[in-house]
């Protein structure tokens, strides 16, 4: 707590915007950890793959588009601390109500909460009460959070492909030598850990039932290999092997997995994302239509951030090109 | 055999916590770049190293074992790599190493 503190104040501190990324991607860590003490070993996980991992390289994408230093302000935001130091007075009055920290009276803790503790497991026969509940019982919500990112790729995609420079063309390779080539260490230990990063998110991606994991993280860890691949080989390598008329297609194709399986249970007389049509047995059906979701949110989580990323390196090539 | 086990693994435990705490003064008291990255990388590389190790010994015959020395594996590989990269960045653009 003390850490995450500290972190925040640098934050707010530092003018150079590489060392606030950095700082950011500390932040996260901590907040990770913080989250492994709590015993929510899901979340943390989600938070040291985003947190920590895509939003860095995403905002340090950003930087190197934008450029590294802070503009000097002349003025004291005065009105903002002031709006500041009320809000977070307000909240801090408000946590004086909340019951004690880890209470098991909590009122959180009393409704559907102990329901999901107790029926998960005879219910689902999902070991992963996380994954039971993300994918089963609180479908509809998961669907929700997927189609938003679906929404922001295609936000990001519309931002910044407006340009015509946007290089779905290939690129001449004679002029683009791809970088890092004079670095044969990085290119050989990248080439090791590549495939044991799309693997490791592979085991992550099927490993949800079980273990902590499942669809979010796995396609940020796929898409993190991508990335590197990237960033070592250069960007038309990486546009040889996925292209970016794949990843549309198949940041779209996740949705549609996701949604079908809602609507195959519709169709059969059911509820939206009733799994129970899927499967003679009940606990079968759930552990199929949990699969079939937690795919759908891999291929679209992954494919969104390549396609971000790919459409933020696109664009540093055009100006390289343009300089 | 036991006990052997876990004093191996205590003594492990706490040199790679002495390792780590080295190279975090290191790192503050330093004069240089490249030498800061010497204490970084070098305490680092074996403080993680000693830590794992001493908590496989902790674990017994398991699929955390497993884990352990996959994690193990990894950092072996990675942190020699971040500290080429880091050294490699810094002769090229000297400017910022000070």
């Amino acid at each position: 707590m003390c850490f995450l503190l500290l972190t925040a104040f640098a934050i707010t501190r530092a003018h150079d915007l590489l060392a606030t990324v950095m700082l950011l991607s500390i932040y996260s860590l901590l907040c990770a950890s913080f989250f492994v003490v709590m015993d929510a070993v899901d979340v943390a996980f989600t938070e040291a793959a985003v947190g920590a991992v895509v939003s860095t390289l995403l905002l340090l994408s950003t930087l190197s588009l934008t450029g590294r230093f802070e503009k000097p302000q002349r003025e004291k935001p005065l009105f903002g601390l002031i709006i500041v130091l009320t809000t977070g007075a307000l909240l801090i009055y408000g946590t004086l109500q909340m019951p004690p920290f880890g209470s098991a009276a909590a009122p959180i803790h009393q409704h559907v909460g102990s329901y999901y503790i107790n029926q998960s497991y005879a219910e689902t026969g999902i070991v992963n009460l996380v994954t039971s509940v993300l994918a089963s019982y609180r479908g509809y919500d998961t669907f929700g959070e997927l189609v938003v990112i679906f929404t922001a790729g295609v936000g990001v995609l519309a931002l910044l492909s407006s340009q015509k420079s946007y290089p779905i063309a290939p690129i001449d390779k004679t002029i683009l030598p791809a970088p890092m080539k004079q670095h044969h260490i990085l290119r050989v230990v990248s080439k090791m850990l590549i495939p044991l990063i799309l693997l490791f998110a592979l085991y992550v991606q099927f490993h949800g039932h079980t273990g902590p994991g499942g669809g979010f993280q796995a396609g940020v860890i796929f898409a993190s290999a991508i990335v590197l691949y990237t960033m070592i080989f250069g960007l038309q390598a990486a546009l040889d092997v996925i292209s970016v008329a794949w990843l549309k297609l198949f940041s779209a194709f996740g949705v549609l997995i996701y949604s079908s399986v809602g609507l195959l249970s519709l169709l059969s007389g059911e509820n939206f994302l009733d799994y129970s049509v899927l499967a003679q047995a009940p606990i079968e059906a759930q552990h199929l239509g949990t699969l079939a979701v937690e795919m759908g949110i891999g291929i679209t989580v992954a494919s969104t951030i390549m396609l971000i990323f790919f459409s933020f390196s696109g664009q540093m090539h055009s100006i390289g090109e343009a300089q | 055999m036991s006990e052997v086990i876990n004093g191996l693994s205590v003594i492990c435990l706490l040199l790679g916590g002495l390792a780590s705490i080295i190279a975090a003064i290191g790192i503050f008291r330093f004069p240089s770049f490249y030498t800061r990255m010497h204490a970084a990388g070098i305490t680092d590389t074996l403080g993680s190293g000693l830590i794992l190790i001493g908590l496989m010994l902790q674990s017994g015959w398991d699929t955390t074992l497993a884990k352990l020395v996959l994690i193990l594996l990894f950092t072996l590989i990675t942190s020699p790599t971040i500290s080429y990269t880091l050294a490699n960045a810094a002769t090229t653009n000297k400017d910022a190493a000070k």
